[in-house]
């Protein structure tokens, strides 16, 4: 159960923060990637002072065994840069600058996002949905 | 310097303290795509309970805050095709490459973790070049 509240309250504090920091308004994120019109550099702000309290808590993870609730901490993340994070990056990115929207937002914002958000949001989902079988097909891809 | 900004930086404090949250009490990193792809095609296991949370909160929170925050608006294109193409690619780039911006970003890059960092770079690159070349070649948006 108190896994299930602390998971709850993570999301409400992660959407709090994109609500005000702005970047549920795809037009911010849009003005973040155009170096050449009207940069916005909010962005920036965001992932700033968002990886400040992550970058503390990496520091108290490396020094413990398992997280408060006794579940095991993230392995050491993996090291090779494959190809597929490499084309999955690029074809998110691409996404990313087409619409304004990465997942976080998209979720956050479906409450008042309109028909625009919710045609958005379910493409996403069956982008996911359609990639496992996807990637079984494109071997070399996964690897 | 604009009050967005600092609105930015505020913002970026709770997004962080969110993740910072999820990894060291639910011993979980916070990556939205991976959070909701789990759960989209069942790879979540026993973690579904816990997804499925984040995402009820992750939902909630923004309902009941946009309108008296005054940030009620997406401003996203009414172009139905664009939508479904950039949703596609979100979809399966996210899938693909294992995260987005919280995951790869937020939590891996103050990790050092060489995926989230060449991730970042490389989402950003074709996010802004899906920019000048949609904006500024196309004429579009």
């Amino acid at each position: 159960m108190a896994r299930l509240v602390f998971a709850a309250l993570s999301g409400g504090l992660f959407g709090f923060g994109l609500l005000l920091s702005g970047m549920t308004d795809t037009r911010r994120v849009i003005g973040w990637l155009d170096l050449f019109g009207g940069w916005d550099p909010t962005l920036a702000f965001v992932m700033g002072g968002a990886m400040i309290p992550v970058a503390m808590a990496w520091a108290v993870a490396r020094r413990r065994r398992v997280a408060f609730l006794g579940s095991p901490l993230p392995a050491r993340p993996e090291q090779r840069i494959t190809p597929s994070l490499a084309a999955g990056s690029a074809l998110f990115g691409i996404g990313w600058g087409l619409a304004g929207f990465c997942p976080g937002p998209a979720m956050a914002s479906i409450s008042f996002g309109g028909v625009a958000g919710l045609v958005f949001l379910l493409a996403m989902v069956a982008g996911m949905f359609i990639t496992g079988p996807m990637r079984a097909r494109l071997a070399p891809l996964s690897s | 310097m604009p009050i967005e900004w600092i609105y930015g930086a505020a913002g970026g404090l709770l997004i962080g303290c969110a993740a910072a949250m999820f990894l060291l009490v639910n011993g979980r990193i916070m990556g939205a795509s991976g959070i909701l792809g789990d759960l989209v095609d069942g790879t979540a296991g026993r973690a579904a309970g816990e997804k499925l949370a984040f995402i009820a909160g992750l939902v909630a929170v923004p309902a009941v805050l946009a309108g008296p925050l005054g940030r009620d608006v997406t401003h996203a294109t009414g172009d139905l095709a664009v939508l479904i193409l950039a949703g596609l690619a979100v979809g399966i780039g996210t899938r693909l490459a294992n995260g987005c911006t919280s995951g790869h970003g937020v939590c891996g890059i103050p990790r050092l973790a060489p995926r989230g960092v060449a991730a970042t770079l490389i989402y950003i690159a074709a996010g802004g070049a899906t920019v000048l070349v949609t904006r500024h070649l196309l004429g579009i948006g």
